[in-house]
């Protein structure tokens, strides 16, 4: 397989999201806005990326039988760097994202990702997976929480674009919506991937 | 806060489930059947008070004192990933009836977000051990209660006529959404 194959495969064919369906607590639970989406996506890229890097470079000192607790020290130290960072610099979003924050280490992308790639793969290659994989990670969440703002809040990026005391279908923004657009948009996907 | 409030805002107003979508891997994975689903709910139980009850200890008498507070996430999935592993082996040993049942339910446990949730928000929200013992066994009845309804709803779901495109995942994800929308008349309760 190529480089750009390993970077690209993230976006759609393996999309973690609507094809995998792995990572499903983080993409229901702060997808009730764009925003919080798309700050929840990078973060999770971040942590995949440098894990999947470490984690290539170490993988022949550690022993077989070990792995999977070494595997997760390495992706809780790159969580605690983005708690920090984040608390630090963007502290209104580290309260949106809330607990889903130090619960990045048990997405089972990440975990996923350095078992059946990087374990096996030179840094590189890992890096572009790790970065696709992120992004297209990233992408889902962005358009799940935007079609959730959309309907719910009648705002894309906390820009309002119907009148303030418009009624909107707050539901979408609630718990159910997250449930329901996701339900569709992997139905549309599916439908999608079987045309072409 | 007392304890009625915990108990009854973690089981319906705040379900972690259709709530705090907490725990939607085993959700989705496991309830296919209600039998299974039950085996899942016992194991998640037992996992989540005794993690929920180490947590804390740990935080208050060892990272607190010490002011390393940040070492949390590292320290909870350890300490959890090693507490599913030990019940493993005490439970081989010392029931293995109750193993059977259980048994493989619990290597999935650790990959489970509701039990470092659930120890997480024990701490965020500052209470006691008792207070986090009684919140952390509300929260997997809780659990519990959402996924036998699902694995009950997905097991009529079995003989409906539902189109082809929306078979399978996407048709769940919409009976979940309409299950959430029935829990959200809980709220309000406390």
């Amino acid at each position: 397989m190529n480089q750009w194959q390993n970077f690209s495969k993230g976006f759609f064919k393996e999309n973690g999201v609507f094809v995998l369906l792995l990572g499903m607590c983080p993409t229901l639970g702060v997808t009730s806005s764009a925003i919080n989406g798309l700050g929840m996506g990078l973060a999770t890229t971040f942590v995949l990326v440098m894990s999947n890097v470490v984690i290539s470079l170490i993988k022949n000192l550690v022993p077989d039988k070990v792995r999977i607790p070494v595997f997760i020290v390495v992706i809780a130290s790159f969580v605690t760097i983005v708690q920090m960072t984040m608390e630090a610099f963007v502290p209104a979003l580290f309260k949106a994202l809330g607990v889903f924050i130090p619960l990045i280490v048990v997405n089972c992308i990440i975990l996923g990702r350095a078992e059946a790639f990087a374990s096996k793969n030179n840094v590189l290659s890992s890096l572009l997976d790790g970065l696709g994989i992120g992004l297209g990670f990233a992408m889902a969440l962005t358009m799940l929480g935007s079609i959730r703002e959309i309907l719910g809040n009648g705002s894309l990026f906390n820009f309002k674009f119907v009148p303030e005391d418009a009624s909107t279908m707050l539901v979408f923004v609630l718990s159910p919506g997250a449930f329901i657009v996701l339900g569709y948009l992997i139905a549309l996907v599916n439908r999608i991937r079987k045309v072409s | 806060m007392n304890l009625i409030v915990i108990i009854i805002g973690a089981i319906f107003v705040n379900n972690i489930v259709l709530n705090k979508f907490l725990g939607i891997c085993p959700f989705l994975g496991v309830s296919n059947r209600v039998s299974t689903a039950v085996g899942m709910a016992g194991a998640v139980a037992f996992v989540m008070v005794l993690s929920t009850m180490v947590t804390w200890l740990l935080q208050r008498y060892l990272l607190d004192p010490f002011g390393i507070a940040f070492m949390q996430t590292i320290t909870f999935i350890l300490v959890i990933a090693a507490l599913v592993q030990l019940v493993e082996i005490i439970l081989k040993k010392v029931s293995p009836s109750l193993y059977q049942a259980l048994g493989v339910y619990l290597p999935l446990i650790t990959t489970n977000c509701a039990i470092l949730g659930v120890a997480v928000l024990t701490i965020q929200n500052d209470f006691n051990l008792i207070q986090g013992v009684v919140y952390a066994l509300s929260n997997a009845i809780g659990f519990g209660l959402a996924l036998v309804i699902f694995a009950g709803l997905r097991e009529r779901m079995d003989l409906a006529n539902i189109p082809k495109g929306m078979r399978g995942i996407p048709i769940s994800l919409v009976v979940a959404g309409l299950l959430a929308m029935a829990f959200m008349g809980f709220s309000g309760i406390v």
